[in-house]
């Protein structure tokens, strides 16, 4: 379980090769531009469904191929899952994460890469980003005590 | 009629979601994480606070590299703007940003994913409650969008 104590610095320099892609990929595709998603989202350009196609697309193959054909990960880890349990809490989470989105047209690894392409404002963005995980974080912790 | 719906043509939509899916796909492949960026705002937390939620395992684990990679996510936006690319100014107001924000962070870690873990790598897992999840999102995103604008907020 403590395999991300132990990281090698391959793996840090790939994570953040990722991030760089990610985020540059982010920035072409304009979905850094809050309009470009309002946009989206108000039918005036669905030019967005093009990135979600391309980028569902090439992991559609990395997720379901590579884990088949190789077993490990190149630098020799496991692949990991993704914790999810879909529930009435969970629908609601993606219903208020949809109306935060529609209102602001931010989300948050556009909100990560258009800061770095030099939207200062963004900052309000991730402070409310930050808060909204500290209020969840609070709040779920006082529901279920986590422990761990 | 097609010419409508795409006002700004497709390629650079087309090649700029190849990058972004080509660096959720490297971390896959070279890590074995899966990309999804919304973590990343609970798990920095437990640098700062003690309080049991924020000191999760999963957490403490992942919250090194989810730091690298959100720098990572920076770096890509200035890497564009070095590559001589240039972004059209954005003119959100600040009161959409700030309330927009929580709700989206608060959503997300709600919704255990955003756009880029349920979008992309839940998505990619052909899992079915994420595909739910995008189609909710996708759902009150489009509703809130389209009555603001339409109410001209």
């Amino acid at each position: 379980m403590s395999m991300a104590q132990t990281e090698s610095p391959l793996g840090t320099v790939a994570t953040l090769a990722s991030g760089l892609l990610f985020g540059f990929g982010l920035a072409w595709s304009t979905m850094i531009r809050p309009e470009s998603v309002l946009d989206f989202l108000t039918f005036d350009d669905l030019g967005l469904l093009f990135v979600l196609g391309s980028a569902v697309g090439i992991n559609l193959l990395a997720y379901q191929l590579v884990p088949r054909l190789f077993g490990r990960t190149l630098l020799g880890t496991a692949f990991q899952e993704r914790p999810f349990e879909l529930d009435r809490q969970a629908l609601l989470g993606g219903v208020l994460f949809g109306v935060g989105w529609g209102l602001c047209g931010v989300c948050p690894g556009p909100a990560l890469a258009g800061l770095g392409a030099g939207n200062a404002d963004l900052l309000i963005a991730l402070a409310g980003i930050f808060a909204g995980a500290l209020l969840h974080g609070l709040w779920a912790g006082r529901q279920a005590p986590v422990t761990a | 009629m097609p010419v409508t719906l795409f006002p700004h043509g497709i390629a650079h939509y087309a090649l700029g979601g190849t990058l972004m899916g080509l660096g959720v796909a490297l971390l896959y492949v070279t890590t074995g994480r899966p990309g999804g960026v919304s973590t990343f705002f609970s798990s920095s937390w437990s640098w700062l606070l003690r309080g049991p939620f924020f000191r999760q395992g999963a957490f403490l684990e992942s919250r090194h590299w989810r730091l690298v990679y959100a720098l990572g996510l920076v770096l890509g936006g200035g890497l564009f703007l070095l590559a001589g690319q240039t972004v059209e100014a954005s003119h959100i107001p600040a009161w959409k940003l700030a309330l927009g924000g929580v709700l989206i962070g608060f959503g997300a870690r709600l919704g255990g994913g955003c756009t880029s873990g349920h979008g992309i790598c839940g998505m990619a897992s052909l899992s079915a409650a994420s595909f739910i999840m995008v189609i909710t999102f996708l759902g009150t995103g489009i509703v809130t969008a389209s009555l603001l604008k339409w109410l001209g907020v």
